[in-house]
């Protein structure tokens, strides 16, 4: 049993690529080894640096394993010319290298045939390697490749250098013109040049003393560099953030923590401002107190083994400070220009260029939003339209801002610090500022199924008005998301529609939402660029349908039955589709409701069968005198429940409406014993498909029960 | 700690530099005399980064762009910096190793700080051109860019070269500790020990170019030279696609350099025309679109001439064994 190491050496690869192809190696070589028959089960440790992906893979044979394979020969009729071998009897022979009597003869269905067992002898597993690896090698898939030798070479970042070995032994394939040995590579800077490795299992070690460490260690040791600086400073603590450790683990081979500080009197800028250009453009960790208040220092993860005089924390500080400023001058400039005086400016920036500039999409958005105001406040729930219709105006307007220029990522939020600090309109309250404030800071959450909610009412009607007016207005074009591809977050933006909607109880409907998104289109220069209303329906319907279905499932935990049934009856009702799920849910397992699943499924068969037989049910059910019993019965319940069922429904409470419409299956049941309904009798048979069609008609008010997953029998 | 009167001042980085990309092989061009926005818009990098023939060159490119002005008023931006670029066609397999020894030979010792090699890819749509590659930190600061380029003009490059920027300013504050580009010595007179800034030098550059480009620039005559510079470039390009084939002499003579040159004056006058705030949104992508229009029509033309150079070098026997076959030209 031998141990097989492979270290791909690599310029600096992109950290946020590191883990992901590091998976596929570990994998791709996994399989390979299981497919070439080199092991029973690949034991497959990973190893990865932002200078190296490296596997180490146990227990392999040396050779493969011998093989007897049966190979099929010519027939014997063809073979054999009255009892004596002809020619394809002995080519056949003398391919296999087996003489002739030797040779067995096989039955099959088509006859008689010739065959022989052949030994197939393992080849070595370092023939193996060299043959098959470079193509695995050349298949990681790469968010971003590029090429360095020939275009047909593609790589994430140029190889420099290949270790592959089994145990002691140099295995020499080649990938990408660079030829595998037994030299890695240290640290560029504590250890540089070349590292002998003696054996496969003896690399970790090796690297450890050439200052490169797993990235598990590095984690490790991160973690624990950042506790021991954040010690110095009294009460502090550094914020947990797991994306920005994963980033800086992967851009290291050997981490150390410094702790720097910054001078406290820009902690006069906002919170956001700071963090985001310590984490996002900094990468570093920013240090609060017991309260979560920031303090004025930060922790840098550096890539080297400390920083004994102080040099490297005066640069990092250096860079922090012009930064700070920049954003200082920045929040200072902005302010000459106040938000309402940026309105305007708006119409200089495109949100589309069919759609027409944010100025446009403003004034949309603002109509959208005091529609949305209305209807959520008829319906008796408390909403400021004045606090969202100011909202709806000034909510783009930081886009002009040097702030949000510099730091995008902080749209929104901006023009949320700058409403708060600024006179919006001389005759207001501060209070009804503060709100006006929330509402666009809030504007774009949530941004994520993990992300929190708009604080207020008013910025959850300025979030969907928002993101409704660029849904209606993208899909009008047609720039629909498809498979991967959604460059304008539209999937993630109806998301964020249908969760607010259910976790604010809105009573709005999604035809409704949209349909008026659409209209504030028409009469403007995009209505040109516009499909027609029924095929940008066609669209939206597959977006909401896939949205409902995401959050149904993905987010409240229904099951896929309970999910398709309920989404088959109206599913722009949000509240009503998630309490009519609720409902099924409780239902779906009482015998009564599963012997009116599976009695629907039924229903639906044989109408479907009429159907496809040009058979037409009669317009409505009638009480011929000559009717058997048991349909007079089950019409006249169905009449009798019909009417309370509705005013359940219509109370929402379709628990209620549930549990009364199980109360027919022993009718129903009995019907279908003794009550044919495919009778030859025209007249008979069209009144029986009415009953069954006004019966499944007035389930499916709730959910298409025969979606319904029934146990046993149907 | 370095301190400020030890460290290299501002000409001495460059010279430092300058000699240590010299002394491994480079050809040190001056500065480009049409403006450009970055070192990568000189031909020196734009066209010789096209076709088959190796090249080293590192020169350094004053590179203007109007709309980062800021009057002389921001200690951390300029409207126009210095690069220094240094250009290996092919790459060696040693690049960065090459290049991290320029930093030691500019007296940054490695092992006393922090150096990364952070994900950054470079894109520019004017020139259609992009590569991949990093942004060098050192202690947390951006110090250079350092890309392989894979397209260029829209032609697919092979060989492939690779591009360092050094962003001249920020490693000099670095180097001498300075917190305002303006503060950083620039030349130290040996005798007396005077100093002479970059306030000194440019201050009042920035100042008044802030101000043309801002406030003073004739819209409507700049538009007229963009028309013009761009009119000629293209009349240049047609009257190059309409040679007959037979005529390599001609071909090769051809001012394409000259249709470049113009090429890169209409960027410029584009960015002063946006820095003017004169270029409405809708009519921005249009405008690009133009200069990239001219930019791809040279390099594909470029590729072209020079392949026919190289066929006529061979031709002469003095051809280089690798010569390719030259791109089409479409």
């Amino acid at each position: 049993m031998a141990d097989f190491l492979l270290e791909i050496g690599c310029e600096e690869i992109p950290a946020r690529m590191i883990e992901g192809a590091s998976q596929e190696l570990g994998r791709r070589v996994g399989e390979l080894l299981s497919r070439e028959r080199l092991t029973a089960s690949a034991n497959v440790v990973r190893f990865s640096t932002p200078r190296r992906l490296s596997l180490i893979a146990s227990g392999l044979a040396a050779v493969q394993p011998d093989v007897e394979e049966q190979v099929m020969g010519p027939s014997t009729k063809v073979a054999y010319k009255d009892g004596v071998p002809a020619a394809p009897a002995l080519a056949f022979a003398k391919k296999v290298g087996i003489p002739l009597a030797d040779l067995q003869r096989i039955s099959t269905p088509k006859g008689e045939y010739l065959a022989a067992t052949v030994k197939k002898k393992g080849r070595a597993a370092s023939d193996i390697l060299c043959e098959m690896l470079p193509r695995e090698l050349g298949g990681i898939y790469w968010p971003k490749n590029m090429y360095w030798r020939k275009p047909s070479e593609r790589f994430v970042r140029p190889v420099r250098w290949l270790v592959a070995m089994l145990d002691g032994e140099v295995v020499p394939l080649e990938f990408d013109g660079v030829a595998a040995g037994n030299a890695s590579q240290g640290h560029r800077i504590l250890s540089p040049g070349p590292v002998q490795v003696s054996r496969a299992a003896a690399y970790v070690e090796s690297l450890r003393r050439a200052k490169v460490l797993s990235s598990e260690e590095r984690l490790q040791q991160i973690r624990k560099a950042l506790d021991a600086a954040a010690r110095n400073i009294a009460g502090a603590r550094w914020r947990e953030d797991r994306e920005l450790l994963d980033t800086v683990v992967h851009l290291t081979e050997f981490p150390s923590a410094l702790l720097g500080n910054f001078d406290p009197e820009y902690l006069e800028l906002p919170e956001e401002v700071l963090v985001t250009v310590m984490r996002d453009h900094q990468k570093y960790f920013a240090l609060e107190d017991a309260s979560g208040k920031l303090l004025p220092h930060f922790l840098a993860v550096l890539n080297t083994d400390g920083d004994p005089d102080g040099t490297i924390r005066h640069g990092h500080e250096r860079v922090l400070r012009a930064r700070f400023n920049d954003a200082r001058f920045f929040w200072q400039t902005d302010q000459k220009h106040p938000l309402r005086e940026r309105m305007e400016w708006l119409r200089h920036v495109t949100f589309q260029k069919d759609l027409g500039s944010y100025y446009d999409k403003a004034q949309r958005v603002q109509r959208l939003c005091s529609w949305i105001s209305e209807i959520v406040r008829r319906n008796g729930m408390q909403v400021r339209p004045g606090v969202v219709h100011k909202a709806a105006c000034l909510a783009k307007t930081d886009l002009t801002t040097e702030l949000v220029k510099e730091f995008t990522e902080l749209q929104g939020i901006v023009g949320g610090l700058y409403a708060r600090v600024q006179q919006l309109d001389p005759d207001l309250p501060v209070a009804t500022r503060i709100s006006i404030a929330d509402a666009i800071y809030d504007q774009y959450k949530p941004e994520s199924m993990e992300d929190t909610l708009p604080r207020t009412i008013e910025g959850a009607v300025l979030s969907i008005g928002d993101k409704a007016d660029s849904i209606a207005g993208m899909f009008g074009l047609g720039l629909v998301p498809s498979g991967s591809k959604d460059p304008f977050a539209l999937r993630r933006q109806a998301n964020a529609i249908v969760r607010i909607i259910a976790e604010y109880k809105l009573p709005l409907r999604l035809d409704e939402l949209f349909g008026d998104a659409l209209a504030a289109y028409q009469h403007s220069a995009a209505a040109q660029k516009m499909k027609s209303q029924s095929d940008i329906w066609l669209d939206l319907n597959i977006l909401i349908f896939e949205r409902l279905t995401f959050y149904l499932r993905e987010f409240k935990g229904y099951s896929y039955d309970v999910v398709s049934a309920v989404l088959s009856s109206d599913h722009f009702d949000i509240l009503g589709t998630i309490a009519r799920a609720d409902a099924v849910k409780q239902v779906k397992d009482m015998p009564d409701f599963q012997a009116i699943a599976a009695a629907s499924k039924r229903m639906r068969n044989i109408l479907r069968q009429a159907a496809e037989k040009g058979i037409k049910p009669a317009e409505s059910f009638q009480y011929f005198a000559d009717a058997q019993l048991e349909e007079k019965m089950l019409a006249a319940q169905v009449e009798k429940m019909a009417p309370r069922v509705e005013s359940s429904r219509n109370q929402k409470d379709y628990l209620e409406a549930l549990l009364l419409l199980s109360t027919v299956r022993p009718t129903l049941d009995t019907f279908f014993d003794k009550v044919m309904v495919m009778v030859d009798d025209e007249g008979v048979r069209a009144n029986r498909l009415a009953l069954l069609a006004s019966l499944l008609r007035e389930f499916s008010t709730i959910a298409d029960f025969s979606e319904i997953v029934t146990e046993g029998k149907s | 700690m370095t301190t400020k009167s030890n460290s290299l001042t501002f000409q001495e980085l460059i010279l430092r530099l300058q000699t240590f990309w010299a002394e491994r092989g480079c050809v040190l061009q001056q500065p480009y005399d049409v403006e450009v926005g970055a070192g990568t818009m000189a031909p020196e990098t734009f066209l010789r980064v096209l076709g088959p023939r190796p090249y080293k060159v590192a020169y350094v490119q004053p590179s203007r762009r109007p709309a980062d002005g800021r009057y002389g008023e921001n200690p951390n931006r300029l409207y126009k910096h210095m690069q220094l670029q240094v250009i290996l066609k092919p790459p060696p397999e040693n690049v960065q190793d090459l290049y991290l020894e320029s930093l030691r030979a500019i007296g940054i010792d490695l092992r006393r700080h922090d150096i990364k090699f952070e994900e950054d890819n470079w894109e520019s749509p004017t020139l259609g051109a992009w590569g991949i590659g990093w942004q060098v930190m050192l202690d947390g600061l951006e110090i250079t860019q350092f890309t392989y380029f894979q397209q260029c003009g829209g032609v697919d490059l092979d060989p492939i070269s690779a591009e360092l920027t050094y962003g001249l300013e920020r490693i000099a504050a670095f180097l001498q500790d300075v917190d305002s580009i303006y503060e950083i010595v620039w030349a130290r007179e040996p005798d007396t020990g005077r100093e002479v800034t970059y306030g000194d030098v440019r201050l009042a550059d920035e100042q008044q170019f802030s101000v043309y480009n801002f406030e003073a620039a004739d819209v409507e005559k700049t538009w007229k030279h963009f028309e013009l510079c761009e009119a000629e470039a293209k009349g240049l390009l047609e009257k190059y696609g309409s040679q007959p084939k037979e005529s390599e002499r001609e071909k090769l003579r051809f001012p394409l350099l000259s249709a470049y040159d113009l090429c890169l004056k209409c960027s410029h006058l584009f960015n002063v025309l946006d820095a003017r705030g004169a270029i409405s949104v809708t009519e921005r992508v249009g405008v690009i679109a133009r200069v990239r229009a001219l930019a791809v029509g040279i390099a594909k033309a470029f590729v072209d001439q020079q392949g026919t150079e190289t066929a006529d070098a061979a031709a002469e026997g003095e051809g280089k064994s690798d010569s390719r076959e030259p791109a089409q030209v479409t």
